[in-house]
């Protein structure tokens, strides 16, 4: 276990270290980096000045040294448009992201495992298909259109919900559906596949003949042991969560950090746009780490094979 | 029941992305402010009209184009780059396939939409440039799956057999390997066809990607948000193509899995 541990962790810190390397990459890709790291107010005579002062004409692999050493102490810049410590406006922003995605995972778990467990015990029934075509119109509806209707139902028509901004529960349940629903289509999916296999298993079979009431099967033998690729893909999709909340954060005006990286996207303020995206490959790293680390606990033969 | 709504929504889709300017006589670019705003259902105008006037039914109908366009050229190139290089590296192995795997985890440290979107604000706005910030955020499912796929194919006899007459790699690799691997390749493709489409109406409706006045969905809904208090249908009609394309084309996906390839995770 201790090496296999070790081994997972190496990785992990090999892919920050990469990762950090493509953020660097990325900022090039247009052509000239100093575009995307001039003040607002600046005149074009001034463009080359910014140039050598930034660092821009220096060798690549000196500015390579400098930003890797820099991200590495957490020093990605001064935001270009705030005048202030780039990584601190990101994780100033991060507790509302955090909430929002917890309210979201929590939606999930409570609805779509649930929802996946009763469909396959359930199988071919009309719970079953019903369940089937919510999961599908599920993955097919696009987060910011469902936001966008749900705006115009609860908001603007019912008047039940505000369209946007935070501070309350109210303001929490929309964004939250909307950061939830592909989520949890896929968790429910994916619940109802892996239950279905467990159920098959002669185990099961032998917990029913000796006479275990139905739900005790379902909850001891079953869930238990369809865990695993729940589990997996509950984790592995709570990284696209972070995607997902730059989309759900701004249509509702959510003070996250999707809306922080949108803002900063859209004002050309890159050294937060790079400490935001850095700090989310860092947050996914860890997640992937944590999921594996998490299937070596739930299921023995992880630990021993490795 | 699945496969026949998933192919008939396909179908429809793709019979409007061909045959919009027939579909309707309306250009969708044509302003006419007098007539702002009109509901569903007014005649000569059956979805109504934008803030200038604008046809909606004309304007979903070549979003259609433009979204399908995106779609199919975004998986052209994917399926190629990706699959290329998860070609190579499941059958070089050694350091190209470890060079890929490592590569494929610095990418999905990355969410793909964030990846997608970030990429697009550098490199610019545009068709061609949407285009390659999806491919660039995209390609490392197929390397993945190709790669995979070429590791288990080239264990089996036929492909030893073509070894010892003494065919050449090359041929090998494209001969006898690759038409085995290209069932997952057709799925992957189908299967990653809508998250294209819907990731660039999300990032034309974040304000990159297509811009107005071009009639991509993404930005229409962009625009319909400030006329969602007096005009619903602006953000209906869009949405609902966008979901019907997602949900056409996620069905069929469905399906060429489970005939062609059912034990494939993607």
């Amino acid at each position: 276990m201790r090496r296999y541990l070790a081994a997972r962790l190496a990785q992990s810190v090999l892919v920050v270290l990469l990762s950090l390397t493509a953020v660097f990459g990325m900022v090039r890709l247009g052509g000239d980096p100093v575009l995307l790291f001039l003040p607002m107010d600046i005149q074009a005579k001034d463009v080359n000045e910014f140039r050598e002062r930034l660092g821009f004409n220096d060798p690549l692999l000196v500015q390579y040294g400098r930003f890797m050493a820099g991200a590495l102490r957490g020093d990605f810049g001064q935001s270009l448009r705030y005048r202030r410590d780039a990584l601190g406006l990101v994780l100033e922003r991060l507790p509302a992201t955090l909430q929002l995605a917890g309210a979201s995972i929590a939606l999930t778990l409570l609805v779509a495992v649930p929802l996946g467990v009763l469909t396959a015990v359930r199988r071919d029934t009309l719970v079953d298909h019903l369940g089937t075509v919510a999961t599908v119109l599920g993955q097919a509806t696009p987060g910011f259109w469902l936001g966008l209707m749900l705006i115009y139902l609860f908001a603007v028509q019912l008047r039940w919900l505000p369209t946007g901004g935070s501070g309350t529960l109210a303001h929490l349940v929309m964004p939250s559906i909307v950061l939830a629903a592909f989520f949890a289509a896929r968790v429910a999916r994916l619940t109802r596949s892996a239950t279905l296999d467990v159920l098959g298993e002669e185990y099961i079979k032998t917990a029913r003949a000796k006479g275990l009431a139905e739900a005790r099967v379902v909850t001891k033998h079953t869930l238990r042991n369809s865990a695993i690729p729940i589990v997996t893909l509950a984790g592995l999709e709570a990284g696209q969560l972070l995607g997902g909340a730059v989309i759900a954060e701004t249509i509702f005006a959510w003070p996250g950090l999707g809306r922080l990286t949108v803002q900063a996207l859209l004002n050309r303020d890159f050294p937060v746009v790079m400490a935001a995206v850095s700090f989310t490959s860092i947050v996914y790293t860890a997640l992937n780490l944590a999921v594996d680390l998490a299937y070596g606990w739930l299921d023995p033969r992880v630990r021993v094979s490795a | 029941m699945k496969k026949y709504l998933g192919l008939g929504l396909t179908l429809a889709v793709l019979v409007a992305a061909v045959a919009a300017p027939w579909l309707t006589p309306q250009d969708p670019l044509r302003a006419d402010f007098v007539a702002s705003l009109q509901p569903p259902g007014t005649p000569g105008h059956p979805l109504g009209t934008d803030q200038l006037g604008r046809d909606l039914l004309a304007r979903v109908l070549h979003g259609a184009r433009l979204a399908l366009f995106i779609g199919v050229c975004t998986v052209v190139v994917t399926a190629i780059g990706g699959g290329l290089l998860g070609l190579v590296a499941g059958f070089v192995e050694r350091w190209p396939s470890a060079v890929l795997m490592r590569l494929a985890d610095v990418q999905l440290s990355f969410p793909f939409i964030l990846l997608a979107l970030t990429i697009n604000a550098i490199v610019g706005l545009g068709l061609r440039n949407i285009v390659l910030s999806l491919a660039a955020a995209g390609w490392v499912v197929y390397a993945r799956v190709v790669r995979g796929e070429v590791l288990s194919v080239k264990q089996r006899d036929f492909v030893h057999a073509a070894a010892a007459l003494g065919v050449g790699r090359a041929r090998l690799l494209f001969r006898h390997v690759l038409p085995n691997v290209a069932p997952s390749i057709i799925v992957v493709a189908s299967l990653q066809f809508s998250q294209f489409v819907v990731a660039e109406a999300a990032i034309s409706f974040l304000g990159f990607g297509i811009q107005p006045p071009t009639p991509a969905w993404g930005s229409m809904l962009s625009e319909s948000r400030d006329f969602l208090y007096v005009a619903w249908w602006l953000a209906a009609f869009p949405g609902a193509a966008l979901a019907l394309t997602a949900l056409g084309v996620n069905l069929v996906g469905d399906w060429l899995r489970d005939t062609l390839d059912p034990k494939l995770r993607v």
